[in-house]
């Protein structure tokens, strides 16, 4: 973006709604929204707080298991699907319907199969994340190129081999993308299902804070998830540039 | 004149001395297409072969059959006596569309049919270094294949099939995605090649100039059902300057001959 002739650093829009936060907080209009330096402050002293340190890692801790979780089972998954058409016609549909379903109503469920615990949470996580894992998975293996595989059947690869020295490789432009869409979701999980628990983690904060209207806080929470989640992401595109090179190579 | 050697009709053709690898009644169907009926051939060791005919005769489809990718319906293939249903490490192929791992680079995609098949890594870069060499990749053995041409690509998958040391290579139109200019350098080091090693080249091509510029032996498959025609034998002198074949009578000749055979399945 250029203005006047200079050019606009990205983040810069970010600063123009800052200011407006300010602005649109400072009249005082809605109490809901207080003005964003009075956020940034209760941000500073929120994160010193035992409160937050010892959710940050319960939420943190439940995330890692989740998604670990979602990578380990939806990527092979992912992978049968793509090669072996009876397990794409069963498991298809259902893959499809959970990836597009409302999952947070399946929440409550998960709550009576697994507690009000951890466990509640890491499930939550997991079923946000793996079906994008599972759909892009299959999308990357169905898009490898038929002669590398003939290349290493005519070169006498065991099936091990072709599965983890060529396989898993080719298809791995889409399988970052899918993991990357999955942190994401699983973002969405951790804090859907920790609201719902709402007495673990940064459900509990966000809770309390609410409950309290201590808006301020409030919103510092939410900003430092907001950052937390993109810059996640970030780090997954940075390993997709590193292999997208060879995405587009496979044509 | 006997410039060349014609042996018409689609009945087995008479066995020639020492031949390595030897196709018996091999047919094929797809769906409700008959790609390949009652194929009988034998491939000369030492020799290049060409498989030549229009598209949809069933050229690739042979080949893929000798190389063991794809089954047949019907029929036997032999390797040096053995029947064969499945790829084995006394054949090498070379793909169309090169077939390179992009994320590898040119000396472990050269190096990776012996690393499939257990060579220690000192051992099976070596000779990975010697082979990349011998196509003319001196210097390029850490660039990845997005790195290089289209021509260049193609002789990583070359080197690949040379360093494992096969008997019979079997090249599946490997320079059709290849630029003219690389195409006839590379014709030419084909030439080169195939005298430097003693192995056997069986090639799948659609363009009749370079089947006869190149083969010992041009095999003319017609479509539908794909069945052998005609086999050829272009009695043409390589030795010397390989510039000066596309100049040969014989060549030209051949070339027409060859071109009045096949018209008649030009639509």
């Amino acid at each position: 973006m250029t203005l006047f002739g200079y050019r606009v650093p990205m983040m810069a829009s970010l600063l123009v709604w800052c200011v407006v936060w300010e602005i649109v907080g400072r009249l005082d209009l809605v109490f809901l929204l207080p003005p964003f330096s009075d956020v940034l402050v209760a941000a500073v002293s929120l994160v010193q707080t035992p409160s937050w340190q010892s959710a940050t890692v319960t939420t943190l801790r439940a995330f890692a298991m989740g998604m670990t979780l979602s990578i380990v089972v939806g990527v092979p998954l992912g992978i049968l699907m793509g090669r072996v058409k009876i397990a794409d016609d069963l498991l298809g549909m259902w893959v499809n319907i959970f990836s597009s379903a409302p999952l947070s109503a399946i929440v409550p469920v998960l709550m009576i199969l697994f507690g009000f615990g951890e466990k509640t949470i890491v499930a939550a996580v997991f079923l946000f994340a793996i079906w994008i894992i599972v759909l892009d998975t299959r999308a990357g293996v169905r898009h490898i190129s038929p002669s590398l595989i003939e290349m290493a059947r005519s070169y006498g690869a065991s099936r091990p081999a072709l599965y983890t020295k060529i396989i898993l490789w080719a298809a791995l432009p889409e399988i970052l993308a899918g993991i990357r869409l999955g942190l994401i979701r699983g973002v969405k999980g951790v804090v859907i299902g920790q609201l719902l628990v709402a007495i673990v983690g940064y459900g509990a904060l966000f809770e309390t804070f609410s409950r309290n209207f201590r808006m301020a806080e409030f919103w510092a929470l939410t900003i430092i998830l907001f950052a937390f989640a993109l810059l996640i992401a970030e780090l997954i595109e940075r390993a997709e540039a590193k292999v997208d090179y060879y995405a587009g190579a496979r044509q | 004149m006997g410039a060349t050697a014609l042996r018409n009709g689609p009945s087995p053709v008479p066995a020639p001395i020492d031949s390595i690898v030897e196709v018996r009644g091999i047919s094929k169907t797809y769906g409700n297409v008959e790609a390949l009926r009652g194929i009988d051939l034998d491939f000369p060791r030492g020799k290049l072969t060409s498989l030549l005919g229009p598209s949809g005769c069933g050229k690739t489809t042979l080949l893929k059959i000798i190389a063991g990718l794809i089954r047949a319906d019907g029929g036997t293939v032999a390797i040096n006596g053995k029947r064969v249903s499945a790829p084995g490490p006394e054949r090498a192929f070379v793909f169309q569309d090169f077939a390179l791992m992009p994320w590898a680079t040119v000396m472990r995609n050269v190096a990776f049919g012996l690393e499939l098949r257990g060579t220690n890594k000192a051992e099976r870069e070596e000779i990975a270094r010697r082979y990349i060499a011998e196509v003319g990749l001196a210097g390029f053995e850490d660039k990845y294949p997005h790195q290089l041409s289209g021509g260049m690509r193609q002789r990583v998958g070359l080197a690949r099939a040379l360093s494992v040391d096969a008997d019979v290579l079997l090249l599946d139109e490997p320079f059709s995605a290849v630029d003219e200019q690389n195409r006839r350098k590379f014709q030419e080091d084909l030439i080169r090649l195939r005298t430097n090693q003693n192995k056997t080249f069986i090639f799948v091509t659609h363009s009749i100039e370079e089947a006869v510029y190149i083969s010992d032996r041009i095999v003319l498959l017609s479509p539908r059902p794909g069945r052998v025609s005609q086999i050829i034998e272009p009695e043409i002198g390589r030795s010397g300057d390989p510039e000066r074949i596309h100049r040969d009578r014989h060549y030209l000749d051949t070339v027409e001959e060859i071109w009045q055979g096949l018209k008649q399945y030009v639509e």
